[in-house]
């Protein structure tokens, strides 16, 4: 895989936008013609992903910040994708999510343990004023 | 939320006309269970043929809807779902909780048992 591509993007900070993140995140998957493994189901995954991540930077983005725009970056590089979205926000407890259970019936806390499960390599930082979740998928 | 929601006997069957069911539009639909829970219609089917995508928020509406079900002693099933769609159940382990049926007529059967 020689590919190597750079998308960054800003987009509004409202859950109408989601579609769009995660349709470009499909085509982005559906277009890396050298991928060994099963191009719909990584385009799906990516979908996903960026829908959740996004999903939840917007609910923790705070009240002062809400009509500035989200900024999410897409990376392929080193056959290795790496998304990073980025937060203005007070952030979450990351590190202590439990895995979902048949008995419990949350109907909250199911995404971020999707986005661990789907990638390979996922990280919670503060940054500038905010957080960012960085999501990595090994391509090969 | 486009949806058609129609009365079969004692059961309500709502098909979800969108391609996606997540964060922008599952409020949206516990809202429209919620009214048919007041409405004291307890026992429902879910379709979602048309739905190709699900997130988290999405499989939370139909958990929401669940629970309101079980506790009026009704009950929630779904039918039709896509096999992405069915990934995530598994994923989540919700295939666990949920009667999944292949279509909304074995589904509806399945309250005459």
């Amino acid at each position: 895989m020689s590919e190597s591509i750079f998308l960054d993007i800003k987009i509004p900070n409202e859950t109408g936008y989601l579609r769009l993140l995660g349709k470009i995140g499909e085509y982005l998957a559906q277009s890396l013609e050298s991928y060994p493994g099963d191009r719909e189901e990584l385009a799906y995954h990516i979908n996903l992903v960026l829908t959740e991540a996004m999903a939840n930077a917007i609910q923790h983005t705070a009240d002062a910040k809400r009509s500035e725009a989200l900024h999410v970056t897409l990376r392929v590089e080193n056959r290795k994708l790496t998304i990073k979205v980025y937060d203005q926000g007070q952030g979450f407890d990351f590190s202590n999510l439990p895995e979902p259970h048949p008995s419990c019936l949350a109907e909250h806390g199911r995404g971020i343990f999707i986005i661990k499960t789907l990638m390979d390599r996922v990280s919670y930082r503060k940054y500038d004023g905010g957080h960012v979740l960085e999501m990595e998928k090994v391509l090969f | 939320m486009l949806t058609t929601i129609e009365s079969r006997d004692a059961v309500t069957l709502i098909q979800i006309q969108e391609e996606r069911l997540d964060a922008h539009n599952s409020s949206d639909l516990k809202g429209q269970m919620l009214t048919l829970f007041e409405e004291g219609k307890n026992n429902m089917v879910v379709d979602l043929q048309g739905v190709r995508f699900v997130d988290s928020s999405g499989l939370g509406a139909l958990v929401s809807g669940f629970k309101n079900a079980s506790a009026r002693n009704g009950n929630l099933k779904l039918c039709g779902l896509q096999p992405q769609v069915e990934s995530m159940f598994e994923l989540t382990r919700l295939h666990r909780v949920f009667e999944i049926f292949p279509d909304s007529t074995q589904a509806l059967d399945s309250f005459q048992e």
